[in-house]
């Protein structure tokens, strides 16, 4: 455990460097931030209720979706790209080799990262976010404490794809293509384009279920007050469904391209 | 002129022609990445088309309006960024030393870097936009006075972005990993401008007129291509006024990177 | 008039270092300063120094990758900085520790690339690349991509890249670094005969004084910026009192040997460091041990830059 405690730390002080590129992203985070909340004005202004969402709901909705972009980084990256990257130069097959499981190092890592992007991209936004608009806080404690929760879950859930989508490199080489095209999804599916709520009739019932949605959809609606009680639980249900199910699959694909590289030489 | 503007535009060409041949991408991975271009911009769209399930318009424009001018700026962008895109990688460049590599070479140092690595593949990007960009205009009551303003709009807009793109990357040369600033006026102005103006408040619109003119991209000439008056009541001669903010716009860059070359202190030994 | 001339040049740059937590103060820091410099056609020139000597900063100037803070530089005839792609044409620049190839690209793609930026006559570019594949042993590398090539494979495509276009001046920032011993001694052959052949004029910076005494006739030493000599190679070696070390392994254990025109400077057991001046002869010495002592093995060390840089700087 000490172990992954230092691989996270190493990880959060590698992104912690680069000081220029954060506070450059945080300024692009409120720029669209900001744009949203005028789009989304003028949407509710229309239409009150839209989504069950009241306009405050909506532009909270609008500034935290700012800040899990890079948290549970919706475009892809993270630890998962150096492993994309030892896939390619071959070098993973050294990792096999390893005495320190790989899934596991790569899970610290990207949590060191999020940590450092929650603390920066996720929270600075939200407070410039909170100083031009009028947003809504977790109403208690208990809210707190279940966002709090569900943060973490949504990042491994985004860690599984992204994982999933540089370990394919192992059987096309290149995996990046598979991951524009995961992006692509994971920008939609996660309610960045638009808030799922406002997905019209048999979409809304599919992609509220889907993994992306646990990235943003289902804390914000925690946050929001839109989730209470046993939907609370349920929401954090499925993000821990997902969550178990895909490390689940990373496991087992990293098993059959163990074999593949360590039987086959690469 | 002609020769000035001719050659190195035809030295972009050879070059992009080879990077082209020579692409190392796998086929699969080719197509993926071309299909992901094409979708991770489409999704923006099938964004605007569910709002519009929950009105009917927005900032009282319809949604084969909004698509107007959604493709209106995409199209622009996603020329600028087929052409000029790779210049976000400048730090990058400056940082392994390949632009002392290219400064050796007696082509264009600004051909170069735009050149460097062409893909393909960043036309899907271009076609979405033109889909989008088709299916509203098929809408639009046509005049040759409109032909005529839609393609000045998609160069002068195309022009914009450009300049954009270059004036921004060249912040890289002072500080090398502030990539992502440019973002938020390059993409973050691309979002801006896919709404209609009257959904931002007067001081936006008037900032993206005499500030950073990026209304000039789609927002005047669509209004004209729409036969609609100017909401803030502009004048509408504001409406034709897109090339000769392109061109203003074109010379600002071509000074920033002038200027930025010359304080260029390359890296290491 | 010369092919290169530089008078007064000078480079400074502004650094900023941190001083506390938010503070930081402003430095000049003098890269190059007022350097003189004259090389005409044809000649082999050795631009040394220790590392962060200002001799990269200087090539840069040359290429026109830098542009000067103060004097006056003409290259060709031409103020490189304001007419770098001019110049361009006529130079050939090899960067040791980086490549000018293209990773990803075989090493053929990567020429035919440079044939259209230089816009070689295809004629002219076949009748090189052939020649250059020929000297440098190439032939079996073309279809690799650079990612894959070892150092000395690289460096060898490097050169050929920079040549292509038939440059008059090679500039050559530390080509033998990290090159084994065989690859060093090819590639000192091949710019021989590009000099004595081609009538190309060469500058190159170097650790390696081997690569000096193998090339050039004249030596360019800079320290802190400025030139501390200019002349011929031997001269260099009179003036910094460098000496070259005979490592001796005799059969058994002996008292410091003594010979004439060496002294030893330390002794090992067996081994026997015995210094002599660097212009003089090895042979000689090698015979007089040899015929002195029972000798297992016997090496050569040559004179190590920093040392001789170091002693002309302290003098001056």
């Amino acid at each position: 455990m000490p172990l992954h405690v230092s691989i996270a730390t190493r990880a959060f002080r590698r992104y912690s460097t680069y000081t220029a590129a954060t506070l450059a992203g945080i300024f692009t985070n409120c720029v669209f931030g900001v744009i949203v909340c005028f789009v989304y004005t003028a949407v509710w202004d229309q239409s009150p209720r839209a989504g069950g969402y009241d306009v405050q709901d909506a532009l909270t909705y609008a500034w935290l979706g700012q800040a899990m972009i890079m948290t549970v980084a919706v475009w892809g990256g993270g630890s998962p790209d150096d492993l994309a990257e030892r896939i390619r130069s071959g070098d993973v097959a050294l990792d096999f080799y390893r005495p320190v499981g790989i899934l596991g190092w790569y899970v610290a890592a990207d949590l060191g990262r999020a940590t450092f992007h929650l603390l920066t991209r996720g929270i600075a936004p939200t407070i410039v976010g909170a100083l031009l608009f009028d947003l809504r806080w977790p109403s208690g404690p208990i809210t707190w404490l279940a966002v709090a929760a569900s943060i973490p879950l949504a990042v491994l859930v985004s860690f599984s794809l992204r994982f999933l989508v540089a370990a394919s490199g192992f059987w096309i080489l290149d995996s990046q293509g598979t991951k524009v095209l995961a992006a692509s999804a994971a920008v939609f599916f996660s309610g960045l384009t638009v808030p799922l709520v406002l997905f019209p009739g048999w979409l809304q019932d599919v992609a509220v279920l889907l993994p992306w949605a646990t990235f943003l959809q289902v804390p914000a609606d925690i946050w929001l007050g839109q989730r209470s009680g046993l939907e609370v639980l349920a929401g954090l249900g499925l993000q821990l469904f997902w969550a178990v199910a895909l490390l689940a699959g990373c496991a087992l694909v990293l098993r059959t391209a163990e074999r593949k590289v360590v039987v086959q030489g690469g | 002129m002609a020769e000035l503007l001719l050659t190195p535009l035809v030295r972009y060409c050879e070059i992009a022609a080879l990077w082209v041949r020579a692409s190392t991408t796998y086929r699969a991975s080719f197509w993926m990445l071309t299909v992901g271009g094409f979708l991770i911009t489409g999704v923006d769209f099938v964004g605007i088309w569910i709002l519009f399930h929950t009105v009917h318009s927005l900032g009282g424009f319809s949604l084969r309006e909004v698509a107007f001018l959604y493709g209106g700026t995409g199209l622009a962008i996603a020329i600028a960024d087929l052409f000029v895109g790779r210049i976000e990688r400048l730090g990058s460049m400056i940082r392994l030393g390949r632009l002392d590599t290219m400064m050796v070479r007696p082509v264009p140092l600004l051909i170069q870097v735009c050149a460097d690595e062409f893909a393909l593949r960043r036309i899907a990007r271009v076609v979405q936009a033109l889909v989008v960009f088709g299916w509203a205009s098929a809408y639009v009551d046509w005049s040759p006075g409109r032909v005529a303003m839609a393609a000045s709009m998609v160069v002068s807009g195309s022009v914009i972005f450009f300049a954009l793109f270059i004036a921004f990357a060249c912040l890289q040369f002072w500080t090398a990993d502030s990539a992502e600033v440019a973002n938020a006026f390059t993409y973050g102005g691309n979002t801006l401008t896919s709404y209609p103006l009257t959904v931002f408040p007067g001081e936006v619109v008037k900032a993206l007129t005499f500030v950073l003119p990026l209304a000039f991209v789609n927002w005047y000439p669509s209004l004209y291509i729409l036969g609609r008056p100017d909401p803030l009541g502009f004048p509408a001669w504001t409406q034709v006024l897109s090339p000769v903010v392109a061109l203003a716009m074109a010379g600002i860059a071509a000074l920033v990177w002038r200027t930025g070359v010359r304080h260029y202190r390359s890296t290491g030994s | 008039m010369g092919l290169i001339e530089a008078r007064g040049l000078s480079r400074t740059f502004t650094v900023y270092k941190r001083s506390g937590r938010l503070n930081r103060t402003r430095t000049e820091v003098r890269a190059v300063h007022d350097l003189d410099l004259a090389i005409e056609p044809g000649e082999m020139v050795g631009y040394i120094g220790p590392n962060g000597a200002g001799k990269s900063t200087t090539i840069k100037m040359l290429t026109g990758i830098l542009v000067p803070t103060g004097g006056h530089l003409r290259v060709a005839g031409v103020d490189p900085s304001r007419k770098r792609r001019a110049l361009a044409h006529r130079i050939g620049v090899v960067f040791g520790q980086r490549t000018t190839l293209w990773w990803d690209l075989p090493l053929r793609d990567s020429f035919e690339l440079l044939q259209k930026i230089y816009r070689v006559p295809s004629d002219r570019f076949r009748t090189n690349l052939a020649e250059f594949v020929e000297l440098l042993d190439l032939g079996d590398l073309l279809d690799t991509p650079v990612r894959q090539l070892s150092l000395g494979q690289r460096m060898r495509g490097d050169i050929t890249a920079a040549l292509l276009h038939d440059p008059e001046i090679l500039y050559l920032d530390e080509p033998t670094i990290g090159l084994d011993v065989i690859s060093k001694g090819r590639l000192r052959e091949f710019l021989r005969t590009l000099n004595a052949e081609r009538g190309v004029t060469l500058l190159l910076t170097t650790h390696d004084l081997q690569d000096i005494e193998a090339l050039c006739r004249r030596v360019i030493v800079i320290d802190h910026g400025t030139k501390v000599f200019d002349g011929a190679l031997t001269e260099l070696h009179r003036q910094g009192g460098s000496t070259r070390t005979l490592v001796v392994d005799l059969v058994d254990e002996a008292p410091p040997i003594s010979v004439e025109g060496a002294t030893a400077r330390r002794v090992e057991g067996p081994r026997q460091w015995l210094s002599f001046p660097a212009d003089a002869s090895a042979a000689p010495l090698v015979a007089a041990v040899a015929a002195a002592y029972d000798v297992a093995d016997l090496s050569i060390q040559e004179p190590d830059i920093e040392d001789v840089i170091r002693e002309l700087y302290s003098r001056s």
